[in-house]
């Protein structure tokens, strides 16, 4: 009796490996989201999610996604990375080679973007990161693009945003040395603003904790700057702008700053002190244009929510992975030439336009793009968008 | 001209807050001869609660008319009432019952400081508040100086303070008290002075300059957390000790030695050398009088 059963088990067991085997479903293409969705940051991974089925269910209403006259549905497979970089890893290493993901979109803060980035690296995966913005997550990956700008590019376009905006070549920056992502910005910035014909006529620097920054504020306003670059975080810069206006820096000194600077928080801590002051960042929901207007549109009347800049980024990179695969004219099925067509494509994209703007990769996959800088209108409580700065190489 | 004049105005609010910091500091080793660590989280306790209280009361100020004058002093008064109680609490729980042993009394009152911050923690969160301006600020221009109403105020209010401290020292019974004490702690109780009264009286000055200071500091610097008091706390503490710890008028001018040397440094040096040149500068001070400006060196009796 017992026989029987092993033998029907194993009869089983054997019909369930050749049915895997016996050739899938015609015409399916499956993208891996790797997202925040429990955790601290549950707020990154809803938007993430939401945005990609989004896009899923646009491109498959309109009957698939058409690579070489082949209509193909998309199927996303979604992995859950508890906002923890181990889980990141493990939700990578299954996405790609449990479930065979065809391309690998996410993680979005970069703690968890960094390990996935090393495993689709490893097991030659395309993987486009939304929303992490440190350089660690494309260095030296060839098969890892993202989304969104990295913070030396922010830096550059705030560099030609003061020249112009203002029409002035001299320019200060204000910077905590103690902290690496500042300090690169700040001498990123500077590099380009000399790049551009302009003078530094103040560097000046305070150390991560200080909340008196009078010396060098009064130094910046003694040098006849006519712009401030800050780079700092939005918990530092209204005690540095509150500062400047007592000291009279303002009167003729134009701060800008960051996406450092975006939280709802700012206004609660700057009040209107910080009233028209500019600060570059991914994503703003007054941006101008059609195709952005109509996308946070129907997400609003989708899920009820304003789309951030997480859901905006999502659904440009599960565009970009749709021109991409188009790009590549053909899937062959054999799943190692696909991903790496899909790599290449990606990598020779240009002028991709996206609901966050225009882009194109560099050679270590971080976007040239659009920057959007907004103005700060603390007494409405929002961050009112400006304009868009078109993308440039510095 | 300008110039240097801004930066003096800038240093002088600075150096304020140092020294109303600083006078605890040195007045609770003057008249304890141990280092009470915990002070600079009872400045930050102050500052908290002088962030509750400004909130009461302007939102009482809203339904009935309150001169800002009357909220501003509400303010610092109940700040400096809650500060003294829980600084005369840690001082009996934590601090007299090991004032024998000096070691384990400097750490329990770095313990103190840690728990007050923790607390805080609890209490409020991790969140950043901003501190409400209890009067209007308004910027004055002079050529090229600018000064404002609050640079103006936390001068204005520190100067207050330190004199009538100078006065209850100098002048009443109490302050009689407190320089014998730190002149000789054995003899004072054969002259019928309670030297547990004398210290809780020095905790209660000392928690409430911190209040003042947390209080000014909050319309300086308008953002406040609870671990606001550590940076404060130490620099007030090298204040004290570089102006001579144990002495008052030395932790006035050590407050504003240290504000004058942060600023200068920046102002003169590359800002990055700052806190480079600013330490050398007192470190050389120290090298010279061992003992601080004003300090004295003290026989220790075997």
């Amino acid at each position: 009796m017992l026989k029987k059963v092993y033998v029907l088990l194993l009869v089983l067991a054997l019909s369930g490996i050749l049915s895997s085997c016996a050739p899938a479903a015609p015409a399916e293409v499956l993208v891996g989201i790797n997202a925040e969705i429990t955790g601290a940051i549950p707020m990154v991974g809803a938007a993430c999610k939401n945005s990609a089925e989004m896009a899923t269910e646009e491109i498959n209403s309109a009957g698939g996604l058409d690579i070489g006259g082949k209509k193909y549905t998309v199927k996303l497979v979604i992995a859950d990375n508890e906002n923890k970089p181990e889980s990141a890893a493990a939700a990578a290493t299954k996405l790609v080679s449990q479930d065979k993901v065809l391309i690998h979109i996410g993680a979005n803060a970069s703690k968890n973007a960094i390990p996935a980035s090393s495993v689709c690296n490893e097991l030659q995966c395309p993987m486009i990161s939304p929303w992490s913005t440190n350089p660690n997550t494309t260095l030296y990956k060839p098969w890892v693009f993202r989304a969104c700008f990295i913070d030396s590019f922010q830096a550059g376009v705030n560099a030609q945003f003061g020249q112009e905006e203002f029409n002035t070549d001299k320019g200060a920056v204000l910077f905590d040395i103690g902290s690496d992502a500042c300090y690169y910005q700040g001498f990123f910035f500077k590099e380009t603003w000399e790049k551009l014909g302009g003078t530094i006529v103040a560097f000046e620097t305070f150390t991560t904790g200080d909340k008196d920054f009078t010396a060098q504020l009064t130094k910046i306003k003694e040098s006849g700057a006519k712009v401030l670059y800050v780079p700092q975080y939005y918990d530092e810069v209204p005690l540095i702008v509150q500062q400047a206006n007592r000291l009279g820096v303002t009167e003729d000194i134009h701060i800008i700053g960051h996406d450092g600077w975006e939280s709802p928080d700012l206004c609660k801590l700057c009040g209107s002190d910080c009233n028209g002051l500019f600060f570059t960042t991914h994503w703003a929901v007054d941006i101008a244009g059609a195709k952005t207007q109509a996308f946070i549109q129907k997400y609003k009347q989708q899920y009820g929510v304003d789309p951030d800049s997480v859901a905006g980024l999502t659904y440009d990179a599960m565009y970009l992975f749709f021109r991409a695969a188009q790009d590549c004219g053909k899937l062959t099925g054999n799943l190692q030439t696909d991903r790496a067509c899909i790599k290449d494509a990606l990598a020779n994209m240009k002028d991709f336009e996206g609901v966050t703007g225009t882009m194109t990769p560099t050679e270590q996959g971080d976007m040239i793009k659009s920057v959007h800088i907004v103005e700060i209108d603390c007494d409405a409580g929002v961050f009112k968008w400006y304009k868009t700065v078109e993308p440039k190489t510095f | 001209m300008a110039y240097f004049l801004q930066q003096f105005i800038n240093a002088v609010q600075l150096g304020s807050i140092y020294a109303l910091v600083a006078l605890g500091y040195s007045m609770v080793y003057g008249v304890l001869r141990f280092i009470n660590f915990a002070h600079g989280d009872i400045f930050m306790v102050g500052a908290l609660l002088a962030y509750v209280g400004a909130g009461f009361l302007l939102r009482l100020a809203n339904q009935i008319f309150l001169p800002g004058a009357v909220v501003f002093v509400g303010t610092m008064l109940f700040s400096m009432a809650g500060t003294t109680l829980i600084a005369l609490l840690i001082e009996k729980v934590a601090y007299r019952p090991l004032r024998q042993y000096r070691l384990s009394v400097v750490i329990t009152a770095l313990g103190m400081g840690v728990l007050l911050e923790h607390l805080a923690l609890v209490i409020v969160g991790p969140w950043r508040l901003s501190f409400p301006l209890l009067v209007a600020n308004h910027v004055y221009r002079f050529g090229g100086v600018s000064i404002s109403t609050i640079q103006l105020l936390i001068i204005f209010v520190s100067l207050a303070l330190m004199i009538l401290l100078e006065f209850l020292v100098q002048r009443t019974k109490q302050g009689m008290a407190m320089r014998a004490i730190s002149y000789d702690r054995e003899t004072l109780p054969l002259m019928g002075v309670s030297v547990n009264q004398i210290v809780s009286l020095t905790f209660a000055i000392s928690s409430c300059l911190a209040a003042a200071g947390g209080l000014l500091y909050g319309h300086a610097y308008p953002i406040v957390e609870p671990y606001m008091g550590i940076t404060v706390g130490w620099k007030s503490f090298i204040s004290a000790v570089v102006g001579g710890i144990g002495s008052i008028r030395g932790a006035v001018l050590g407050g504003f030695i240290l504000g004058f040397v942060e600023i200068g440094a920046g102002a003169v040096f590359p800002s990055r050398m700052r806190d480079l040149i600013s330490f050398v500068v007192l470190m050389t001070v120290l090298l010279i009088r061992p003992t601080g400006i004003y300090g004295v060196a003290r026989r220790q009796k075997v």
